[in-house]
């Protein structure tokens, strides 16, 4: 047992963690927002010349990681300083979740084609892997993969895709056999942005970042743009949120953290009634509440990165179940509170607080919210 | 003890609910319904309707132009309207600042402001807060100086109002303001009515958490308010201050509000697929809204004793923090709810689609775009109007003698 992050690591939050704080205040995340594409192509290469988009990447193919799934530390690391930065970035997307399908499902042919751009930054993929209609189920593919000359047809449309007309390419889930709803019969597809018959409909999201609707209408893709085949696509995908499941439990741990920090700081200097609001009991009660929640996060945010590499199937769905029903739970009273203790300079678009409770309410519905994870673990566990 | 509605009061809810379909324009209706922008011009629409029926003061007593209505019919009244889709009423002048001035204005006072109350010719704002006195109202500091020269007998003002709740829509704004440094600060406050177009007085949008613009701060800068414009007594003004405020917080019940937003979950739900199914049916999530709406039938019959209390004649007090809690918790449960019911949806942002008229494609099903915005402005409920924690001291001190 070690509850110690290696020094390699320790460094690369610490760097991560300064840089952050001298370049990404509320006001150089608001330009970022403002930015073509939603995002800083400045920050982009910043993360990329530090290293931190390479870290899913196996070494193989342009990256640091010693295998696909990276190492579940080294991205708790990063995520949590993003999560305390508030980046408005892909990192998520791109270099974690989309990093995870290639290196799970990619031949080392497409491995090599696709993950060096992705490791340094040049290109950014996103993955569609929810439906209209489907909620949090990334078993249901409406979407359809049908066999057209040497390679495949599809059509269909992704919701919520997260950077989806950022992306130059795009991981869609498609049903090559079976029914909607079905565990089998999906296969993950390589496709790029401009391809004929893809739409992307892009909207700005309530937490500061962009999405797509993507709209697949008889898109041709050739063989060679299939991932995982209608056996391996969901096992791949099931992998991969769990994978994304568990670096969102960083980044709300990198957000609670500072919630809790920014709160306290202000419990100390508000005056209210002649003395700082700290000095009411009632306050004090509720900031080491937050503090218990935060631990609470702590310890599941650990507890993903430990159990995300098992590969008992059973035992790592529920982990991660687990630890995001746990985060989602603590999260929601973290960010409620801080709020209220702020009073009404917790509601004003003036300070980040209430940017950060933006995000962390939405990341704790992302490929999943409270209840579905609850719903998960409760239905798998032994009397 | 008879807590069920009469026959009569059955029929009043006929009524109300026939006149409201008629009379509610189907635009401000479907503002309404559909978490769209309503306008100052919407609001102020939907009350001279109500006036021209004879409802403009549902609160009021008859005397001074109100319906005189039992609490059982306010509660009716409340119900129909936010159901059907009805603006809430601003409720700075009928429900705040007119109570002030039935009880401690003059004649003069009452005849110069209440018609146009009634009658929504005016619109008003509260500046209460300032920015180093939020919870501790009773340290501000924004300060009126008598001044008998050649140009008359007015006050001139100088400070600071934030967080002012429809600055921008108001012609007028009722003020604390420091009139004394003897003694204890509550003992230095008068209560003064300044007309928004005096020169000196300056609003400044704040935007909330959500891109919403609400509030605003309101800078008063030299502005002469003439003296006959100071309700009750000099250095009274937190007596009266604090009066209005126990209006304030039982206007807190908001029973129909609750409903109509309930229902919303109740329709999203019914539309929302999950597991192939409509969430509705989703046994689990039905226990969610379930617990809700019990918690609803609780407000209800509190709030219809608060309301019940005040036509016995009693002045609402530390109980209506009591509801206050209850209900603004309420409130921000139902619309996290929402967001939850929502699902992926709940996260996609499209000012454009707050506009009635927007004719553009919508992210997702077109229900789900104002969810999360309004969850996120709900978490005002518990901070203004004294936060939570203010009134659970007000319960501790003055029911509890803690
Ligand atoms: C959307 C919105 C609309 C508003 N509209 C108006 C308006 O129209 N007119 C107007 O005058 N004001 C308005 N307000 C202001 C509102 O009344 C104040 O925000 C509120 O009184 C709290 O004051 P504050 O924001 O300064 O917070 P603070 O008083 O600084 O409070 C910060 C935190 O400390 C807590 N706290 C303070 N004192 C104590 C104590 N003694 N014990 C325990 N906890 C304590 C508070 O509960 C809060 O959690 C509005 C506010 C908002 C957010």
């Amino acid at each position: 047992m070690d509850f110690n992050f290696t020094q390699e690591q320790t460094l690369l939050a610490d760097s991560l963690r300064r840089y952050l704080a001298k370049s990404y205040s509320l006001p150089a995340r608001r330009q970022a927002i403002a930015a073509a594409g939603g995002f800083s192509a400045e920050h982009w290469q910043a993360y990329a010349d530090m290293g931190v988009l390479a870290l899913n990447v196996p070494e193989a193919h342009g990256g640091l990681a010693a295998g696909p799934g990276g190492n579940p530390l080294d991205t708790l690391v990063v995520m949590r300083e993003f999560g305390r930065g508030l980046v408005v970035e892909p990192l998520w997307m791109s270099a974690v979740v989309c990093a995870n399908v290639i290196g799970l499902s990619g031949s080392d042919t497409q491995q090599s084609a696709l993950l060096p751009a992705l490791a340094d930054g040049s290109e950014v993929f996103a993955l569609g892997a929810l439906e209209p209609g489907g909620r949090y189920d990334f078993n249901h593919v409406a979407t359809t993969a049908t066999a057209s000359g040497d390679g495949f047809k599809l059509s269909g449309r992704k919701a919520v895709v997260l950077h989806g007309a950022q992306a130059e390419h795009l991981i869609v889930s498609a049903r090559v056999s079976g029914k909607v709803a079905d565990a089998t019969g999906v296969a993950l597809f390589v496709v790029e942005r401009n391809a004929p018959g893809l739409r992307a409909f892009d909207y700005a999201t309530v937490d500061g970042l962009r999405a797509a609707e993507i709209t697949l209408d008889g898109v041709v893709v050739p063989q060679s743009a299939m991932l995982a085949d209608e056996t391996h696509g969901t096992a791949v995908l099931e992998r991969t949120i769990q994978l994304a499941g568990a670096a969102l439990c960083a980044e709300a741990l990198g957000i609670v953290e500072a919630l809790t920090d920014t709160t306290n700081e202000y419990l100390k200097t508000r005056k209210q009634f002649g003395v700082p609001i700290g000095k009411f009991q009632a306050l004090q009660h509720r900031v080491a509440d937050m503090l218990v929640c935060v631990e609470q996060v702590r310890a599941m945010a650990y507890f993903a990165a430990a159990k995300v590499s098992l590969e008992d199937g059973e035992a790592r769905r529920n982990a991660i179940a687990a630890a995001r029903a746990s985060v989602a739970e603590a999260s929601r009273f973290v960010g409620k509170n801080a709020v209220q203790l702020h009073g009404g300079m917790g509601v004003a678009d003036e300070l980040i607080v209430s940017h950060y409770v933006k995000r962390l309410t939405m990341l704790n519905q992302t490929f999943g919210d409270y209840e579905h994870h609850l719903a998960q673990y409760a239905e798998a566990m032994t009397a | 003890m008879d807590l069920n509605p009469s026959a009569a009061d059955r029929a009043f809810r006929e009524e109300v609910r026939s006149f409201v379909h008629s009379s509610l324009p189907a635009s401000i209706r479907d503002k309404m319904l559909n978490q769209k922008k309503v306008s100052r011009e919407d609001t102020v629409c939907w009350h001279k309707i109500l006036y021209a029926h004879g409802w403009g003061a549902p609160s009021w007593p008859v005397e001074y132009g109100g319906t005189g209505w039992t609490a059982m019919q306010r509660l009716i009244f409340d119900d129909e309207c936010a159901l059907a889709g009805a603006p809430r009423l601003i409720p700075f002048g009928h429900n705040m600042v007119a109570p002030v001035i039935m009880k401690f204005g003059n004649q003069w006072q009452k005849e110069r402001f209440l018609p146009r109350i009634l009658a929504m010719d005016e619109c008003w704002c509260q500046g209460y807060s300032e920015p180093g006195s939020g919870s501790d109202l009773a340290s501000l500091t924004t300060t009126a100086v008598r001044v008998r020269d050649a140009e008359g007998d007015h006050y001139l003002v100088n400070g600071q109002k934030t967080w002012t709740t429809l600055a921008h829509w108001a012609d007028w704004i009722f003020c604390l303001v420091r009139t004394s440094k003897e003694g204890k600060q509550q003992a230095g406050i008068s209560f003064l009515l300044i007309n928004m177009r005096t020169p000196g007085v300056t609003v400044r949008p704040i935007l909330n958490m959500h891109d919403i613009h609400h509030v605003n701060e309101v800078f008063l800068d030299n502005v002469k308010v003439p003296s006959e414009n100071l309700v009750g007594e000099e250095n009274q003004g937190w007596t009266y201050a604090k009066y209005l405020l126990g209006h304030e917080r039982s206007g807190f019940a908001q029973i129909g509000f609750h409903k109509r937003e309930l229902q919303r979950v109740k329709d999203i739900a019914r539309q929302e697929m999950s597991h192939g199914k409509p969430l509705f049916d989703d046994p689990r999530f039905r226990a969610k809204i379930a617990q809700l709406e019990i918690r609803l039938q609780a407000l209800e019959i509190m709030g219809l004793k608060l309301i019940w209390d005040q036509e016995q004649g009693k002045p609402p007090g530390p109980d209506a923090s009591i509801v206050k809690i209850f209900s603004t918790d309420l409130m921000q449960a139902i619309g996290e709810l929402a967001v939850e019911a929502a699902g992926p949806y709940a996260q996609p942002y499209q000012p454009e689609a707050q506009y009635l008229d927007f004719a553009g494609e919508f992210a997702g099903p077109p229900y789900t775009s104002g969810l999360a915005a309004t969850h996120f402005d709900n978490h005002k409920y518990t901070i203004f109007a004294g936060s939570n924690e203010i009134q659970r001291n007000i319960i501790s001190k003055m029911i509890l003698g803690l």
